[in-house]
């Protein structure tokens, strides 16, 4: 058992890799270190089983008639939808770089609750599950939103076994949100003040309360689209005398702000990135650190803007309107900030890096598209088009998936005390940079010109747009497939990680030994100067906590 | 959070390796209590707003099948909760004062009264169950007019009281867990916070009642 997940033996250290290699010692884990890998072995799963289903779709879509029977592209999509969501990107940065990273970063030994932690990773197994069984089953072919009455009348596939995959993954999401709070509230280092945490700390912590504010309404919502599927009473049905929209509602309660749980956390990434190779202080690190609380508190205020068509009412409308509008401010604060960082820095383009400037460009264009639709009038004519998919694949694809992969390799040696191939690693975020936009940016046009998002067939003359995105989705597919394979080499046979590869600062970095050993730290951790400190200001002798 | 202090309380009770010390991990725990709590609050939110639209859509239906409700059955079960609540808290008292044989009656009282109030319960759901009130394929309704709409409220009715049911077994499932702790002289004066952090959950249940109550049960009384 030890083969595959332990690190090969070594003179070195004891650090938490070499510590044991039993798998008891992995699967019943208290160490957010290895819970942290535990979940990202998990969610890379999840990742390629989602993609897998985007194959099929784009592999759909590359005839006006399509490949598939109608039926078929319906859980495609769906499945496609459910994985990558619920499975893969909203635990993907906090489950794996959050559970690895907050402790250090604010100087602490581990999570508030580690049995929590390690709970957690087993409801989200539990919950995948479930998601795996109805795929096995025949699959779902609601879209990843359920909409009711559909899912919870005439659909005819596998909702229940889905549901319930999403309902048990949501409460792993929550223990992750509330071990996050309480460890930034309450397990800082000496000298770790508020205004001296990592940015990377303070998105997780506007993550955090999302989930657990957002996440329990996702799961009362799915109870309840449970028993109305089992009982037909018509809560949502209007036939029967409910609503609808009721449904909408409580769903996009949780699901807007769910997109940023998405994009929160690899917002803290690229701030780690940036400031690391510009070697300077990151800009107005109050503004970066404050517009994460203020999306997640403004993100609880939006979700109106996915029912402007749905029969809302056109004052709610134009008010969920305006304050979607408002997300826009704190979003452009940060974008502005990293850029400014940048200026008149020293910039080097490491692959962190690559990665960072990847979705510094992809998510202004995402960022800029989601003002389209906010805006009611153009909403009404790109409403459940292309264009909302390419929107939300900018921010999560060219937004999350690229902060992930920056994450990953920025944190590699930490997590390894191993270098991955700098030379294949820029050529693969080269071409991941490449096979997205051409996978999506044609998906723009379409949807502009009209084509419908979930139809299996299209007009001719959308042919070569979608020919355009499957071949791009061919060229990203192995931009996936690259680091997959040069990392899992890195992580056995890469040279030895020297303590602070990037001279980056940070108690992870700076005071955690690497790889760190189980505790994370030799010698209780101190935190005696700003953060970001690369412009070398002087630290301070006495220390007040 | 000196170093020395790490040393000298390093065997206190309970004490995890990753505090520094005991107030550090009582602190921890009560805020991590309260942020589920939190959690609680917007999943049974869910169902109130639910509710709150219903009852505006339907006013009049909800007045009518609300009577259908056992007000003294419900009434009862109001006070027993509330009793359930003071022995709780009674029993976090003697936890703080280190009075085990106490805390144990206490714990107990609180259980039993839990269990009170799930047996009523059962005599209410079975009492629709005869009315033919349970949501589904089987539904009746006396006044024709309000079918759909009654079953709607039926439907509110057993998802958001189920779902308090289902609190209160999870709470006698803590309950008991205690109890064996405190028989196994787990707690002293020095360390009691599983017994303060279930005291919460249990007052957060009850609370959830509270509203219940009046919301299912008293409303229209004056039409």
């Amino acid at each position: 058992m030890s083969t595959t997940l332990s690190h090969p033996p070594t003179e070195e250290r004891p650090n938490y890799l070499n510590v044991d290699y039993g798998w008891k010692s992995w699967l019943l884990t208290t160490d957010h270190k290895r819970i942290a890998l535990l979940y990202l072995f998990s969610i890379t799963a999840f990742f390629f089983v989602g993609g897998a289903f985007a194959v099929g779709m784009r592999l759909n879509l590359l005839t006006p008639k399509g490949l598939f029977a109608h039926d078929t592209y319906n859980k495609l999509f769906t499945m496609h939808g459910i994985i990558m969501v619920f499975f893969f990107l909203v635990p993907s940065i906090p489950a794996t770089l959050g559970n690895f990273l907050v402790p250090p970063m604010v100087g602490a030994r581990d999570l508030a609750f580690p049995r929590i932690n390690l709970l957690s990773w087993y409801i989200y197994i539990v919950g995948g599950i479930f998601a795996i069984t109805a795929i096995v089953r025949g699959g779902v072919d609601t879209g990843w939103t359920f909409y009711a009455p559909f899912s919870s009348t005439y659909s005819n596939t596998h909702v229940i076994l889905a549901a319930i995959g999403v309902f048990v993954s949501g409460f792993s999401s929550i223990l992750t949100g509330l071990n996050f709070i309480v460890t930034v509230h309450k397990m800082r280092a000496p000298g770790m003040t508020w205004s001296r945490l990592p940015l990377f700390v303070w998105a997780h912590y506007a993550t955090s309360l999302i989930q657990v504010l957002g996440t329990p309404v996702i799961a009362i919502t799915i109870v309840l689209l449970g028993m109305e599927r089992v009982l037909h009473a018509g809560i949502f049905d209007p036939a029967l005398g409910g609503d609808p929209i009721l449904f909408q509602h409580l769903f996009w309660f949780y699901s807007h702000p769910a997109v940023y749980i998405m994009i929160l956390p690899g917002m803290g990434v690229i701030s780690e990135i940036v400031a690391c190779f510009s070697r300077k202080s990151i800009f107005g690190y109050g503004f970066v650190a404050f517009s994460s609380v203020a999306i997640a508190v403004l993100g609880f205020l939006v979700w109106g803007h996915h029912l402007f068509v749905a029969g809302q009412s056109m004052y709610a409308s134009m008010v969920f309107s305006f304050i979607s509008f408002l997300v826009a401010v704190p979003s452009a604060i940060k974008v502005f900030n990293w850029t400014a960082t940048m200026y008149r820095g020293s910039v080097s383009y490491d692959t962190p890096m690559l990665y960072a400037f990847g979705f510094i460009g992809l998510f202004t264009i995402g960022g800029l598209t989601g003002l389209f639709l906010a805006t009611m009038a153009v909403d009404v004519h790109v409403t459940d088009t292309y264009f909302v998919i390419a929107h939300f694949h900018y921010v999560m694809v060219g937004g999350m998936v690229m902060a992930y992969l920056g994450g990953i390799h920025f944190w590699f040696p930490k997590i390894t005390g191993r270098l991955y191939p700098e030379g294949w690693a820029k050529f693969a975020a080269l071409v991941v940079f490449v096979g997205f936009n051409l996978t999506f940016f044609p998906q723009f046009v379409l949807g502009y010109l009209g084509m419908p998002r979930r139809y299996a067939a299209y007009a001719d003359e959308f042919q070569i747009l979608n020919v355009m995105s499957t071949a791009g989705a061919s060229i990203l597919g192995v931009g996936y497939l690259i680091p997959m394979i040069y990392l899992a080499w890195a992580w056995r046979y890469g040279p030895k990680s020297p303590q602070n590869p990037w001279g980056a600062k940070g108690l992870e970095w700076e005071q955690s030994p690497t790889p760190p050993p189980t505790f994370n730290f030799d010698v209780p951790p101190v935190m005696n100067e700003p953060a970001y400190n690369y412009s070398g200001e002087e630290k301070e002798v006495e220390i007040g906590r | 959070m000196a170093d020395s202090e790490v040393t000298a309380l390093e065997h206190a009770p309970g004490l995890k390796h990753h505090f520094d010390d005991t107030e550090q991990q009582l602190e921890s725990s009560t805020l991590g209590m309260w942020v589920f709590l939190l959690t609680e609050i917007m999943f049974f939110g869910g169902m109130f707003g639910g509710y709150t639209v219903y009852r505006n859509l339907y006013p009049d239906a909800f007045a009518s099948s609300s009577r259908y409700m056992n007000i003294p059955i419900g009434a009862f079960n109001t006070a027993v909760l509330i009793c359930s609540s003071l022995t709780m808290a009674l029993a976090v008292r003697a936890a703080q004062l280190g009075n085990k044989k106490v805390l144990i009656w206490f714990l107990v009282f609180t259980l039993i009264l839990g269990c009170v109030f799930l047996g009523l319960k059962v005599v209410e759901y079975h009492e629709k169950w005869v009315d033919h009130h349970i949501p589904g394929p089987g539904f009746r309704y006396e006044d024709a007019r309000y079918f759909h709409q009654a079953q709607i409220l039926f439907f509110l009715y057993f998802a958001m009281t189920g779902m308090h049911a289902m609190h209160m077994v999870v709470g006698a499932g803590l309950l008991t867990t205690l109890i064996i702790m405190a028989a196994r002289n787990r707690f002293s004066a020095a360390w009691y916070t599983p017994v303060e952090m279930i005291g919460l959950y249990w007052h957060f249940v009850d609370i959830v009642w509270i509203f219940l109550f009046p919301l299912l049960y008293l409303i229209g009384r004056t039409k």
